[in-house]
């Protein structure tokens, strides 16, 4: 992408961004946009296993009918603790706070984001409200489930609704700090050359959630906020015993949780971009239309909370608008799905291990979309409302769409990020495991939802069981799935080979600097005279290592 | 840059930054999204206000006469002088005249505090009427629990308006010291601009409060 003069076989520097300074506090005071995302990298994966866990107990109590194996009370805490463990700390930051810390500096040609010292801020605050919702868990939890609908929340819950909420509260800072911090940079810090049409589409995906992050964490925010002072005070906002609507709090929940789930997707959208393109070695096919997408998605993803609210007492006008509303955002949805397909038609692709969670998180997401539409249809929504349809559906976007575009993304970059290659074989394996693992999981539950199973109960009719126990089956094999490049990963760090600056001959500014990088990025920031994605050029294919 | 040789004790460019220019633009554009999330999160009290406002007109009304508008309206006169002393304190800044910015910013803290002084004074007064929302709350009117809520809207309205104005002032002392030892140029006055742009934001907060929570509905009670 960019025309350095430069030695075309520069030996890989030995200092590079992890091995500069050593020591503790080279790590917790570090103001590298590099560390920051390492230490984002530790952080989540301990709440994702974590989150993990409680999803292990919870297939486990639903293998039979009976509840046999916890308590309701303690199923309610486990339910609730996993959604909120596994939104609020471990989707909404993994893409954006991992991979989006570490590549969007680079991919723009910037030496750093726009407020390294806010950037260290953000996962501090991460870090805090973690702890919070751990000192929570670690007193029994709590039982509203993530969405701390009221009155629940605010009068009959004994559980630690209040820790929780000031957890999620401070981590709503952390969040609106990245997006803050990342739509500066991208406003501000760009190359010479470097214009917004020249942006890989992972730097779009990237603007427009940030734009989420920052519009709709506040509201929140405040909601918490309001929900804390009921609980303190007994003051009637949300209780109707006290003179408040219980309606008003999910229309302020989803005001932001509902473009969330944008946050959470986005970026996973933006990391298949990438890895489509890189591996079927062609520029992507309608790239001003997949990068207006993303902020298509962003916007009307404001305009449909109320999908989640059909049965919650809202007029029937209402609901009509929020059903069409709701169904618009399959538009820039499948402008995409459509132009990666394009994008790989003659393409010479490829089947690299990052490419293989690309293309399972095409066909993943796709299901997930696509009942999302028939979600957003009155008639069939108010039929498998509650049900295990919908915890079908949504994990078919979270898991099957952001997981994967995750995972496909951290070994798009692994090499680059640490230096190091993993094994081929084990990691094609573990991306086979974890998609056979996950419908197994999953498409049973649409069925089971179809049929009327209620969701967040501890027992079942006998006739379920039999779905029930296909779930938590593929639960263990998607559970054997996530171990694996744990444990692979960790092996590459010590043992893995040493990774070259380009190991899959992709174009894009990251590639053309060592792996690992160099603290400051580039020594000379880059001129770009290039458009994203110019695989069809073959002298960028060998790009030159300017580090 | 030539800026370096010219100004020894001016704020050096930040490491990452290409240019003065580059990071004045990068730190105005952080604070304007700042205000962006500020104004959704002040955004969900409003919401709730104008909601319950419309659903119990005559209970907020009710309350609402139970204000002092004499004060109001004088906080509402303070707030926009502090704004004028704060945007001279900038326009200093600009220009590089230390000592006008520190005559300017404590004028601004001044004002700030005069009105931390009267909202303290209100509340207090509120206190001794038992209008306090919780257990000791008491108002003689058609509908005291939505009259409460009112109350209780008030004081989150206006208390979060403080706290930002309280952070504010903070923020003003810490700008003094190096205002006063001429570290602010044209090329490098980012952190007055950035705290003026916060402070002009919280002066408009408390000019969309003064009117909701004083004024509207005044007759109508």
């Amino acid at each position: 992408m960019s025309a350095l003069p430069t030695d075309p076989v520069a030996p890989q520097p030995k200092k590079n961004y992890l091995n500069a300074e050593y020591g503790v506090f080279s790590w917790l005071l570090t103001r590298d946009h590099k560390r920051i995302a390492i230490l984002y990298l530790f952080s989540v994966s301990i709440f994702f296993m974590l989150g993990g866990l409680m999803a292990v107990l919870i297939r486990m109590e639903l293998a039979t009918p009976a509840g046999d194996l916890v308590e309701p009370d303690i199923y309610n805490r486990l339910f609730t603790m996993h959604g909120v463990l596994m939104i609020f700390f471990f989707l909404i930051p993994a893409i954006p706070a991992v991979l989006g810390n570490f590549l969007i500096p680079i991919m723009i040609g910037a030496k750093d984001l726009a407020f390294p010292k806010i950037n260290l801020l953000s996962w501090y605050l991460y870090v805090a409200g973690g702890l919070f919702t751990l000192w929570a868990l670690i007193h029994g939890g709590v039982d509203t489930g993530w969405t701390f609908y009221a009155p629940l929340s605010t009068t009959y819950s004994n559980t630690w609704v209040l820790p929780v909420g000031i957890g999620i509260f401070i981590n709503g800072f952390s969040s609106i700090l990245t997006g803050l911090n990342f739509i500066v940079t991208i406003h501000r810090m760009r190359a010479p050359g470097m214009t917004w049409f020249r942006m890989p589409l992972f730097v779009w995906s990237h603007y427009a959630t940030s734009l989420i992050q920052v519009l709709g964490t506040p509201v929140l925010a405040i909601t918490v906020l309001l929900l804390a002072a009921e609980r303190i005070f007994h003051v009637g906002i949300f209780d109707p015993k006290l003179g408040g609507d219980p309606v008003l709090f999910q229309h302020l929940f989803w005001f932001y949780s509902h473009p969330a789930v944008y946050i959470m997707i986005l970026p996973a959208m933006g990391v298949v971009s990438e890895l489509i393109a890189a591996f079927s070695r062609k520029k992507v096919f309608g790239y001003h239309f997949v990068a207006f997408a993303s902020v298509a998605i962003a916007v009307l993803g404001f305009l449909v909370w109320a999908h989640h609210m059909f049965v919650a007492g809202i007029s029937v006008y209402a609901a009509t608008v929020f059903s069409i509303l709701s169904m618009l955002v399959a538009v820039p949805s499948a402008v995409k799905v459509f132009n990666w397909t394009a994008t790989l038609y003659k393409g010479s692709v490829s089947w690299e291990t990052p490419m293989l969670y690309a293309i399972g998180f095409i066909g993943l997401f796709t299901i997930g979309g696509l009942t999302g539409v028939m979600l957003a249809t009155l008639g069939i929504d108010i039929h498998v409302h509650d049900t295990y349809f919908i915890v079908a559906h949504f994990h078919y976007i979270m898991v099957g769409g952001a997981i994967m575009g995750y995972l496909g993304g951290l070994h798009y970059w692994w090499p680059k990020i640490t230096g190091k290659m993993y094994p081929v074989f084990l990691s094609k394996l573990s991306a086979l495991v974890i998609f056979i693992g996950f419908n197994v999981t999953f498409a049973p539950q649409f069925v089971l939802g179809y049929l009327g199973m209620p969701r967040r109960y501890h027992a079942y009719p006998e006739e379920f069981q039999v779905l029930n126990v296909m779930s938590s089956a593929g639960a263990t094999i998607l559970g054997v799935g996530y171990l694996m490049p744990l444990l692979y990963f960790v092996w590459a760090m010590r043992y893995g080979k040493d990774a070259p600056a380009n190991p899959w001959g992709a174009v894009g500014l990251e590639w053309q600097i060592p792996s690992p990088p160099p603290t400051e990025n580039f020594h000379e920031i880059p001129v770009v005279t290039h458009d994203a994605y110019e695989y069809e050029k073959p002298s960028l294919k060998e790009a030159p290592v300017v580090g | 840059m030539s800026a370096d040789t010219h100004h020894e004790n001016a704020a050096p460019l930040a490491h990452h930054f290409e240019s003065y220019e580059q990071q004045r633009e990068s730190a105005s554009l952080g604070m304007w999204l700042f205000l962006g999330q500020e104004i959704m999160f002040f955004g969900g009290l409003f919401m709730v206000y104008i909601l319950y406002r419309w659903m119990y007109p005559h209970a907020f009304a009710e309350a609402s006469n139970m204000l002092n508008v004499q004060l109001g309206t004088f906080n509402t006169a303070v707030l926009i002088g502090s704004s004028l002393t704060m945007a001279l304190a900038v326009r200093a800044s600009q220009t590089g005249q230390s000592r006008k910015i520190v005559l300017f910013l404590i004028l601004t803290m001044i004002l700030g505090t005069t009105f931390l002084g009267v909202k303290a004074f209100e509340y207090h007064h509120k206190w001794e009427e038992h209008l306090i929302p919780g257990s000791s709350f008491a108002f003689e009117g058609k509908d005291p629990a939505h009259s409460q809520m009112f109350f209780f809207l008030y004081f989150a309205m206006t208390g979060l308006h403080a706290l930002h104005m309280i952070v504010g002032l903070g923020l003003l002392a810490w700008l003094c010291f190096p205002a006063w030892k001429g570290r602010f140029s044209a090329e490098n006055h980012n952190y007055v601009e950035g705290v003026g742009l916060y402070w002009h934001f919280v002066d408009i907060v408390w000019i969309f409060l003064f009117p909701l929570l004083y004024l509207i509905g005044r007759k109508g009670a």
